[in-house]
């Protein structure tokens, strides 16, 4: 059973991690810019396949650096001469915008990388166990994922709070229009807040590719799932989506591990329930089997009974 | 109307007249249109199937085709794993003349199709499509759910079972078994018979897991492999597929978890090179109709020459016997019919007796239209002739049932065309 809470704790950690890398940007970039980038988990993948593509030359490790790199200045040149032509014509052109341009980038994907999923493989510095608790093993391969996630989160905190670039995008996020008269180049602010949103979700598509399948689906799963992150962390609260990540992460981890279902449930109470009785599998399926679905039971509740999410400052 | 006009259409007419021309050289084709996984989940064995087909219509073609020359073409068609999706790309296929469908890879897909070709044919007298399936197991498809225009050359999801079974119950370490399997009606199937034959066959064994996960969408099994791992299970009996086996195997190698696992398709792509991984030499085992190393000269000179053209870097090989045995059998169906009408195709295939690749008595049976064959029960490992995806280990053989020990009866009460 210890084995069973510490090995699920770790994984749903590192998942929500991940999911982290992808909703910060997310969540900045709808904070500041208004824009519910639907596109972003497109970046992600796009962030996988570069690197992908950068490892089948020189290894994983320039990937790692250049991928997102790549993939930040596609996004920066997405916002300047895609989302900001857009951008007038108000909020509803720029989300159908983003709503296109992530059909458009799965194709694309699939005719340059093909529909099968590509052989994108762990580099061989970190191809063993990093340690071995009751028999189980824990690759080296995701323990990396973990730290640099962590890494990424605390190098993402200190720049926000501790440096003057910092300042004025958190000024920006509630006040563009002063920001603007004291002489600071706002377009410029909220192209670069693009372009490093996406390549936060390229870093992850990077850390994740090799251990979680390089396919061209990669963004379609991922994709809802951010916004369930993002929705119940409160829009636009970057903490907010740090602990909705982790729950989250950690509910479908631990989900999984329980057999219960609502005849469980009920028999206590002295109420019997099969697959033949009304409602029929409604019964039986254990959480382990609605696991999937639960985020987006959270979502629904969340926007009913809390519009704002955990954290957030304003409704949805 | 200016020149400019009349030039346009000229052209027009011209590449209209070009297409009729390129239609009327393959009218002369019998196709078989491929509809299955060529994206998602199941893409990569989709894929690798694909290739089969291919291989065993150009081969059939070298050896001057079929009905005194005619040829054979492959036309793919992408079901994306989804039943819905599969009619779509069958309305598509029979709008594009073809009269002969397969598919393998999802009951789901199969049993869709299947009822959608009866109720088409039913409503096209004359216009009949035939559909062979080379892979999708759920035994409603040869029992309730049973078809005239459905021929299966696989062995049912309970004939494997059973096999398997029979071979658990000597193996006294077996204590503990952990279910897993994909939620949709093959993995409800394969749960349902292991439980119940299991509780047969070995009483004294404990069932500490009985779980069914989302179709191909999971792309980390880690979640799961620590629950086997936590329920103290000695083996793992699973009917997964596709990307659901060869991850599933991979979050095992991950975690070191060392079991014995019982399959139907341990050796799709990306399992041996997992099983290889986490060094469980001999302890995956697999239920199936062939694997490279069953000793035949012609076989295995067909899956070596196969291996070459389309091996690659991943090296993967010759997996479906069963389909070699579908398409010599449809040639041999079309050449005794002298037509390519489906009515005497199926007319002809559906008693046919078949000796195949490995020189071993096959037969349709004309109740159920399903096929007979022998079964081997195989293990992964080192040592034998020929490896598995450049892993140095291969299948060797445990077991074989002889094609008339697989015979079960089938409910199916077939309605025969007039």
């Amino acid at each position: 059973m210890l084995e069973l809470v510490i090995f699920s704790t770790l994984n749903g950690l590192l998942y929500g991690m991940l999911l982290f890398l992808l909703a910060s940007g997310l969540t900045l970039i709808f904070s500041m810019m208004g824009v519910l980038n639907f596109a972003h988990a497109s970046f992600y993948m796009l962030g996988a396949y570069f690197g992908f593509q950068i490892s089948r030359y020189v290894g994983y490790w320039p990937g790692l650096v250049f991928a997102p790199l790549l993939v930040g200045g596609v996004g920066a040149l997405v916002e300047r001469f895609g989302l900001r032509a857009v951008h007038k014509h108000g909020h509803v052109a720029e989300l159908l915008f983003t709503f296109g341009l992530a059909f458009i980038v799965e194709e694309v994907v699939q005719m340059v990388w093909g529909k099968i999923p590509v052989d994108y493989r762990i580099p061989d510095a970190l191809n063993f166990s990093a340690f071995t608790l009751f028999e189980t093993t824990f690759p080296a391969f995701r323990m990396f994922m973990l730290l640099m996630s962590v890494a990424t989160f605390l190098g993402l905190l200190i720049l926000l709070t501790r440096t003057r670039v910092g300042l004025i995008i958190q000024a920006a996020l509630t006040h563009p229009n002063i920001v603007g008269t004291l002489g600071h180049d706002v377009p410029l602010v909220f192209m670069l807040v693009f372009g490093v949103g996406c390549g936060l979700a390229a870093l992850a598509g990077v850390i994740a590719g090799p251990a979680l399948v390089t396919q061209p689906a990669m963004a379609a799963s991922l994709g809802p799932i951010l916004f369930v992150v993002v929705v119940v962390g409160g829009l636009g609260s970057l903490s907010g989506a740090f602990v909705a990540s982790l729950l989250i992460g950690l509910i479908q981890t631990f989900a999984v591990a329980l057999n219960i279902s609502l005849a469980d449930v009920m028999a206590p109470l002295g109420v019997t329930l099969t697959r033949e009785s009304f409602g029929g599998d409604l019964w039986m399926a254990t959480v382990a089997q609605v696991a999937p679905i639960i985020p987006y039971l959270l979502l629904v509740l969340v926007l009913i009974f809390r519009p704002h999410g955990l954290m957030g400052n304003r409704d949805t | 109307m200016n020149q400019r006009t009349m030039k346009t259409l000229r052209a027009a007419a011209f590449a209209a007249a070009a297409t009729l021309v390129s239609f009327g050289a393959s009218a002369q084709n019998i196709k078989i249109a491929y509809i299955d996984p060529l994206s998602g989940g199941a893409a990569t064995i989709g894929e690798h199937g694909l290739k089969h087909l291919q291989f065993l219509v150009d081969g059939i073609n070298a050896k001057g085709g079929v009905i005194g020359g005619q040829k054979l073409e492959a036309v793919a068609y992408d079901n994306k794993g989804s039943p819905q999706e599969s009619l779509v790309q069958v309305q598509k296929a029979i709008d594009a003349g073809v009269r002969f469908i397969t598919q393998g890879n999802g009951s789901g897909a199969a049993i869709a199709i299947s009822e959608f070709v009866a109720k088409y044919n039913e409503r096209n007298p004359g216009k009949e499509i035939l559909y062979f399936n080379y892979a999708a197991v759920d035994p409603a498809l040869t029992n309730e759910k049973c078809s005239y225009w459905h021929f299966r050359w696989d062995a049912n999801s309970d004939i494997k079972m059973a096999a398997l079974t029979n071979f658990m119950k000597d193996r006294k370490e077996i204590k503990k078994v952990y279910i897993i399997g994909q939620d949709y009606s093959f993995g409800h199937a394969v749960r349902g018979a292991a439980v119940a034959m299991l509780k047969q066959k070995r009483p004294d064994v404990q069932i500490v897991g009985d779980e069914l996960h989302p179709l191909l969408k999971i792309t980390d099994f880690t979640p799961y492999i620590t629950k086997i791992k936590a329920s103290g299970a000695d083996s793992v009996i699973t009917g997964n597929w596709g990307n659901d086996m060869s991850l599933l195997l991979k979050a095992a190698a991950d975690a070191g978890l060392q079991l014995n696992w019982y399959t139907y398709y341990a050796g799709g792509a990306g399992g041996p090179t997992a099983i290889k991984q986490t060094g469980l030499d001999h302890r995956v085992f697999q239920i199936s109709e062939w694997h490279t190393n069953v000793p035949s000269p012609e076989m295995e000179a067909f899956a070596d020459s196969f291996l070459k053209k389309y091996g690659g870097a991943s090296g993967q090989g010759w997996w479906y016997l069963r389909l070699k045995n579908q398409m010599d059998m449809f040639a041999q169906a079309l050449n005794q019919a002298k037509s390519a009408d489906p009515l005497r195709v199926a007319a002809a295939l559906r008693d046919m007796k078949y000796k195949n690749s490995l020189g071993a008595e096959t037969f349709m049976r004309p109740t159920d239209h399903s096929l007979f064959q022998d079964m081997y029960i195989s293990s992964f490992g080192s040592g034998g002739k020929y490896d598995e995806e450049k892993t140095g280990w291969g299948w060797k053989t445990i077991g074989v049932i002889k094609s008339q020990d697989t015979v079960i009866p089938t409910s199916c009460k077939m309605k025969t065309p007039a």
